[in-house]
């Protein structure tokens, strides 16, 4: 028995030494713990923060761009997209066949897709197809099952609800460049987008916002398990615009097929009521990247879709210029409401004989008569007697060949000539374009929008300022609400060319009769333009020839300027129509519409639509703030 | 000696004849009610684990348990010289079933370890720690320290443990095999074997290791050289060790409250319910909690070597050293790899983790602790003769 007893002390003393080696082991692994879970507690809680709460900025809503009623010109709309996550499927290549099965995804997409798989980590989403049809997702939900790891999620797009119609004021938005996203991080961000031309890039800043930001938890796909906070940003401010849509519509509707620019503005604050050019495109294709197919057609086009006419196209103002140098020339003292010029139907200086329209000629006129039947040859005399440089410093004053300072984008400045342009661009002047710069053609080169502001600073005598921004977050601008300072022009002057401009609409002499207004007690004033495009031969401006022969880019531009009601001038008008030949022909009626619509509709200096009853020729009220 | 009521704990127990009601009574009650309570603390890790829920993982372990607590008690009851008597079947038993794994066995995570017996799938590797255990107590219950200082007595017991050992290494299981061993040397030194043979031993396997490397599974490799370098590659590899320790971090003192841990929840950590159920319950329950299950790990080995001290035959000591020294391993391989202090080896905590086949093992094996216990002053034939 003392054996078993000796034995098993041995053994006791042997279990004892393994049982406090393990204690040891034990004691380790706690104070491993300890270290862990309670001196870098505060570190491993950071790191699981990180690793659980991915806070991501997410794109604010844009601005919406509305017109001076409300209604939407530029607004948004939730699309949705389908994303993979390559780590949560199985098969990778079995979902990307179902899913080609199911949604229509072209070979150049497949390919793209195929890339960013084979570039990304497993946990990053791809992009498979933006701008999902309600088929689309359909068919997506229906086959779940079939696609592990297709998520489908909600973005927002641009949307133009009046497309083509307003794209040139409006302007439209597109992914920004890369250029554009390292320069400014917020641009990066997922569904950003940057304008790119109109009120869209002008008021950029405004319309962008401030990105908010999302706190999501992430299980370890990075699929988000919840939402912890949600900080919808600042969404951008909301801009009005001084355009009536139903101003807006009948501009493009009347231009029809015809190529050309028509602007309206408020002659009294300036503001654009209607800013139309044509042929337009669509805008809410840049959202989604335009089509390469299109995208050429636009560039081949000789109509130049692109381009904003009405602000950045250039054209001979022809006739329409004649005001201007009337003003010039009675300011220069050449020219009284009374001074009598004969007109034989042509001028013969030198050699060279410059025709008047009328070849037969308008004997002997006053200013307001060689207004009203448009005579070149009292024009071409004025100008001689004139000289260039005071009828360039009339035209700046009426903001021709000036910049305009309009809030938007991309408006051309024009031209029109005075000596030191000619020095500095090394052209020999010679008397015979300053015969022709008396009727707007030669080198003057001016836009609808600058023609429209002159007409509204003939017809108000004030240096009126062309502006589209009426509001932005609500807030009238000041240009809406500025007095504008007058233009130092010799009332009698005006009065005079004013009378002239009255008998072209109102009198059955007049060349533009046939667009007088048919509406009781109220009257518009105006000027018809038809510029050549074209030197034509000495023998066929003897002729006479038809403009309507010659091919259409060939044909002469048609411009009409207008402004109404005569007696308390409101709204300003400019139409040109490119290769539309008479002014009278196919500008002026475009003119009659839309100025018969605003004095119906009287939208100027509201912000509400006219609901009570017409009254016509009223004087409108001054702008207010409100 | 003084004269016990026939049900008196303190009477010898001598004769089987007294009965079933006497054994079940003997049990190490204490015990098993930290058996219990270990599996309640599994229970609670694996409905976090999922979510919040008993599906898919803790109504079925916790099922499974109660199945293994009554295979318990019923083996704590079988006498233990029965027991003793079918070591060596049970071991042969066991290496056959390592070699029909190997022919035929179910493949997972790139290592033959499997075989499926219908209902149950069965890891023979981890009945083979029981069995070793088992046998080696069988040979040394009679030896005398002289022969524990023979090495040629000694001799045949390590090739007893080098077979399963290399079978074991040949699935390829490193951490099983390593444990294996492991338990196998520390019944030889409980057996008396001399120290400093393992001594030397260690060092030869020291200096031979690089030569091993070489010869490790891939995967293999890159769990240690990931746990040289957890982050070379934070979402590869090294990927489960960083999160692991993200996990246990994060919990501090009190943790982040039941079913509130990020990690968990949100599917960082990776298998969760099985091997690395401990973090579910370091980042829940923080240090106190985490604290609390290591004390109970540590007083459930403590009770084993108890019973191993208070046996009075030495097959019974052998075998309760053994079994809770398989305890003590579980616990160290698997809390180290969570913790990041040896590379990851695929070893569950035990009676925490999920899974069916680490849980049956380990009730076996205390059941045949229990056995011990219960058996611990029977007469083995001819024992104290000698």
């Amino acid at each position: 028995m003392r054996r078993v007893a000796k034995e098993r002390n041995a053994f006791t003393r042997r279990a004892a030494l393994i049982g406090a080696g393990q204690a040891v082991v034990f004691g380790a692994i706690a104070a491993r713990l300890y270290n862990l879970q309670i001196t870098n507690h505060s570190k491993y809680a950071l790191m699981a923060r990180q690793n659980s709460i991915s806070e991501r900025l997410v794109a604010p809503e844009r601005g919406l761009i509305t017109d001076r009623f409300g209604v939407i010109l530029a607004g948004n709309q939730q699309h949705w997209r389908a994303l993979f996550m390559k780590a949560m499927a199985p098969e990778p290549d079995a979902v990307l066949e179902n899913f080609y099965a199911l949604v229509n995804v072209t070979s150049d997409e497949k390919t793209r897709i195929a890339q960013d798989l084979a570039g990304h980590p497993g946990y990053i989403p791809v992009l498979l197809k933006d701008y999902l049809d309600w088929q689309d997702m359909a068919a997506i939900e229906v086959n779940t099952p079939n696609l592990p790891g297709v998520i489908v999620e909600v973005g927002a797009s641009r949307v133009y609800p009046l497309g083509p119609m307003a794209a040139h004021p409006v302007g439209y938005v597109a992914r920004p460049n890369q250029k554009e996203a390292a320069a400014n991080t917020v641009l990066a961000l997922p569904g950003m987008r940057i304008g790119r031309t109109g009120v869209e890039d002008e008021q950029d800043a405004v319309l962008r916002g401030v990105p908010g930001f999302v706190q999501t938890e992430t299980n370890v796909h990075g699929v988000v398990v919840r939402e912890v906070a949600h900080d919808a940003g600042t969404p951008g401010e909301n801009v009005a615009l001084g355009l009536d849509a139903g101003l807006q519509k009948l501009a493009v509707q009347s231009l029809a097929d015809n190529t050309g620019a028509v602007v309206m503005l408020d002659a009294v604050s300036g503001e654009i009521l209607a800013l139309a050019s044509t042929p337009s495109f669509d805008p809410g294709l840049f959202d989604t990247g335009v089509p390469t197919a299109v995208w050429n057609s636009w560039m081949t086009d000789p109509k130049n879709p692109l381009l904003n006419k009405a602000i950045a196209g250039l054209f001979a103002p022809g006739s329409t210029f004649k005001p201007t140098v009337a003003l010039a020339a009675m300011k220069a003292g050449t020219l009284t409401a009374d001074t009598i010029h004969t007109c034989p139907g042509y001028l013969k200086l030198g050699s060279h004989i410059f025709w008047c329209d009328d070849h037969s000629g308008h004997g002997s006129i006053n200013v307001v008569t060689a207004l009203q039947v448009s005579c070149d040859v009292f024009f071409y005399k004025v100008a001689l007697d004139t000289g260039i440089d005071p009828m360039a410093a009339m035209a700046h004053r009426m903001g021709l060949g000036v910049d305009p300072k309009v809030d938007l984008p991309n408006a051309a400045t024009g031209l029109v000539p005075t000596h030191e342009w000619a020095r500095k661009h090394r052209i020999n002047w010679v008397l015979g374009d300053t015969v022709v710069q008396g009727i707007g053609q030669g080198y003057t080169q001016l836009t609808p929008l600058q023609l429209a502001t002159m007409m509204a600073r003939i017809a108000t005598g004030n240096e009126v300022q062309p502006h589209i921004t009426r509001r932005i977050g609500g807030v009238l601008q000041p240009a809406s609400t500025t007095a504008w300072p007058s233009l130092n022009v010799d009332d009698q002057h005006l009065a005079t060319v004013r009378k002239g401009l009255f008998e072209v609409v109102n009198t059955p002499n007049g060349t533009g009769y046939a667009a007088r207004l048919l509406l009781p007690d109220v009257q518009m004033a105006g000027k018809t333009g038809t510029a050549q495009v074209r030197n034509n031969t000495s023998r066929q401006e003897r002729d006479n020839f038809n403009d309507m022969e010659l091919a259409w880019e060939q044909r002469p531009n048609a411009l009409f300027i207008a402004y109404a009601p005569f007696d308390n001038p409101r709204y300003a008008i400019a139409v040109v129509v490119e290769h539309g030949n008479y002014g009278a022909q196919s500008a002026a009626p475009i003119a009659h519409a839309m100025m018969t619509y605003a004095l119906q509709n009287d939208p100027a200096g509201r912000d509400t639509p006219l609901t009570g009853p017409l009254q016509i020729a009223t004087p409108a009220p001054p702008v207010t703030g409100t | 000696m003084m004269l016990d009521s026939p049900l008196s704990l303190r009477r010898p127990f001598r004769d089987r004849s007294f009965g079933l009601m006497r054994k079940f009574l003997r049990i190490n009650w204490l015990f098993v009610f930290c058996v219990c309570l270990l599996a309640g603390v599994g229970y609670a890790a694996l409905y976090s684990a999922a979510g919040g829920s008993p599906q898919p993982y803790a109504e079925g372990q916790i099922i499974r348990f109660a199945g293994m607590l009554v295979v318990m008690i019923v083996i704590a009851m079988i006498d233990i010289r029965f027991i003793a008597k079918m070591s060596w079947p049970a071991y042969i038993a066991g290496v056959l079933l390592l070699l029909v794994v190997m022919k035929f066995g179910h493949t997972g995570l790139g290592a033959k370890r499997w075989i499926d017996l219908g209902p149950i799938e069965l890891q023979p590797s981890e009945l083979m720690k029981l069995f070793l255990a088992m046998a080696l107590a069988a040979y040394f219950k009679r030896a005398t320290v002289e022969q524990t200082g023979n090495l040629l007595f000694v001799a045949p017991a390590a090739v007893v443990i080098l077979i399963p050992v290399a079978l074991i290494l040949k699935e390829p299981n490193l951490g099983t095999a390593v444990i294996t061993a492991a338990i196998g040397a520390t019944v030889l030194l409980g057996a008396g074997v001399r120290w400093w043979w393992f001594a030397i031993i260690i060092a030869i396997i020291a200096i031979s290791a690089p030569v091993l490397y070489e010869h490790l599974h891939a995967y293999q490799k890159a769990r240690i050289i990931t746990f040289l370098n957890p982050g070379s590659d934070p979402l590869g590899a090294g990927y489960n060790i960083i999160q692991s320790k993200i996990a246990l971090g994060s919990g501090g003192f009190f943790g982040q409250g039941y079913l509130h841990g990020t990690q968990n929840q949100l599917n960082f950590l990776p298998e969760k319910q099985t091997d690395f159920v401990f973090t579910i319950i370091a980042e829940e329950f923080g240090y106190a909690g985490s604290m609390a299950v290591l004390a109970l790990l540590f007083f459930m080995i403590t009770l084993a070597f108890h019973t191993a001290i208070t046996c009075d035959h030495m097959y019974g000591r052998l075998v309760a050293l053994g079994i809770g020294t398989n305890l003590f391993l579980y616990c160290f391989v698997n809390l180290s790899m969570v913790m990041g202090l040896i590379p990851v080896g695929g070893v569950p905590l035990p009676l925490v983790s999920y899974g069916g086949s680490a849980l049956t093992a380990v009730m076996l094996g205390f059941g045949v602790l229990q056995s011990v216990h219960v058996h611990r002053d029977v007469e083995f034939t001819g024992h104290t003769d000698d």
